[in-house]
């Protein structure tokens, strides 16, 4: 009999609003469905009565985590339809606030990813280790999210010289807890048995879902668009696309944690070239949007956000089209979590790391025919952790 | 191959097809076709260039639909936009959802934003619809005033 397990309409655990259903034949997933459009909050139509400052506040509010990835893509597609020249200190300033955003982002997302397989000390470790990166926005942009650090033309706030020893002290402090999280969680025997081989996509199934960020990447497909297309001071800076072959869970975790050591790279790089740089140069003057279109892009820690901006020369958008790359990523759960056991199912559908919220609604399993509620979301959980526990006392 | 080489190719393949060449920055070329040739053309560049599909933009320029779909060729960063006008009183085109996964999304919600028909479409239902607003109404379907 086959049993339907309904997840959402809030993710327990992935903050997006939206309802997948697992069809079960026993522990085996042998279909996924999903529902969208719970939570729609009609940005694009809202855009189209903003001015173009105004559609800065907007977009920062789509994703909580990756929260300047929207203004970054949206200032690149505004730029492009001004024909604005940013100054080469808002290029910098940019890399630093998308790349420290990639960092959190990527630390959460381990916190997470450890949580759902029953290693809550990884948990623990990796959001502790996030704090100093918040704690630094906080210190640059005033905010810990929403840093509205985003104009056309260039950055708000410039980044005075005399903060660099204090981003330098986190970034050096970093680096040796990302060494011991990546030993601790890559050389696990346990880990190893429970995400390799789990919710593989192959490099087929990444371009037939047009799939992108560490998804497409952890199947061996070199696509980045900070270096594919550089934008901001990308171009200006020396550092490498992360890859993996496998496809699986293991691999977009090791992606990831890679991916961690090029951020500060990067961060390191633009703060010693913003030395050589006047400090207040931080925007360009910008007249007035002409008519005609604007196409942005950026890499978010997901992958690429796409923004498209119509203007017919008035001073609000005719038409304003978002894609976040969770769009893209979250159609792929139909490939990596067919077949897959529940428990490895929960684990495949973070692995693409859709956009996380706050809200945590409890998830129901019932019995397809009688309708009775089997399980709620801390026990799908539990059944994760099981495993984990199952897979330790064997190895 | 490089930007130019790939524009030029696909001129000389689409000749007649191709009714406009707007070549904006280097890495930003919008291609004007016609909604008949759009299928071909896009699985000429999904299959022989592995263009990927970024996303489709509908929008309403009052007499038309325009729908802009954006490919992305991640070898030269290269960006192309596909730009198709559909009548107002036929607003139809044939689905991409045959040639790749991708477009399932996209054309589900370009039909109830806008009403717009994706011919061949396997799943055509309502994606985000549901309970936000009516069936058969099409919240960005509009007549395009000049702002002042």
């Amino acid at each position: 009999m086959k049993t339907v397990i309904p997840v959402g309409p809030y993710h327990p655990l992935q903050e997006e609003p939206e309802l997948f259903k697992l069809y079960c034949d026993g522990e085996t997933v042998v279909d996924i469905d999903w529902e969208t459009g719970y939570n729609h909050r009609g940005i694009e139509k809202i855009n189209e009565n903003k001015t173009f400052d105004q559609v800065f506040f907007v977009v920062e509010r789509i994703c909580g985590i990756c929260s300047t990835s929207h203004p970054f893509a949206y200032a690149n597609a505004m730029e492009e339809l001004a024909q604005v020249k940013v100054p080469d200190r808002a290029k910098y300033i940019r890399c630093i606030i998308g790349e420290l955003e990639r960092l959190h982002s990527h630390l959460l997302w381990v916190g997470l990813a450890g949580h759902f397989i029953g290693y809550n000390t990884v948990f623990m470790w990796a959001w502790k280790y996030r704090e100093p990166v918040l704690d630094l926005f906080e210190m640059i942009t005033g905010n810990r999210n929403s840093y509205a650090m985003f104009r056309i033309g260039g950055v708000r706030r410039d980044i005075a010289n005399d903060k660099f020893p204090a981003i330098r002290k986190v970034l050096a402090g970093l680096k040796p807890k990302v060494d011991m999280l990546l030993g601790a969680v890559l050389d696990d025997p346990v880990i190893h048995a429970r995400t390799k081989g789990v919710g593989i996509l192959t490099k087929e199934d990444i371009i037939d879902y047009c799939a992108v960020g560490p998804t497409a990447r952890a199947s061996g497909l070199a696509i980045d668009i900070r270096k594919d297309d550089p934008y901001a001071a990308y171009g200006m800076l020396d550092w490498k696309v992360i890859t993996a072959e496998e496809g699986d869970v293991f691999a977009k975790a090791a992606v990831r944690f890679l991916e961690m050591y090029e951020s500060i790279k990067i961060i390191e790089q633009s703060l010693a070239a913003m030395e050589k740089l006047p400090e207040g140069d931080i925007t360009a003057k910008v007249k007035n949007i002409p008519d005609g279109v604007g196409c942005g892009r950026a890499e978010a820690p997901r992958g690429e956000v796409f923004h498209f901006v119509k203007s017919d020369g008035s001073n609000t958008p005719v038409r304003h089209k978002i894609r976040a790359p969770s769009y893209v990523n979250i159609a792929t759960f139909k490939k990596s979590c067919i077949g897959q056991s529940i428990s490895d199912a929960t684990l495949a559908l973070a692995a693409v790391d859709p956009c996380y919220c706050c809200t945590e609604r409890m998830a129901f399993v019932y019995d397809a025919c009688s309708k009775k509620k089997i399980m709620n979301g801390n026990d799908l959980i539990r059944l994760s952790q099981k495993r984990t526990e199952e897979l330790k006392r064997k190895l | 191959m490089d930007n130019q080489e790939l524009i030029e190719l696909l001129k000389f393949k689409f000749k007649t097809d191709i009714q406009n060449v707007y070549i904006r920055f280097k890495n930003r070329v919008t291609l004007q076709v016609k909604r008949e040739v759009l299928p071909k053309l896009a699985k000429y560049l999904f299959k022989e260039h592995k263009a990927r599909f970024i996303i489709a933009s509908a929008m309403d320029s009052g007499d038309k639909f325009e729908i802009v779909y954006h490919f992305s060729y991640d070898p030269t960063g290269l960006m192309l936009n596909l730009q198709v006008a559909l009548p107002k009183e036929k607003p139809e085109i044939e689905s991409l959802v045959p040639l790749f996964v991708a477009a399932d999304w996209i054309e589900r919600e370009m039909h109830e934003l806008f009403g717009i028909r994706f011919l061949n479409h396997p799943n055509l239902v309502p994606l985000i619809s549901d309970g936000n607003w009516k069936e058969k109404t099409f919240p960005y379907a509009k007549k395009t005033v000049k702002k002042t």
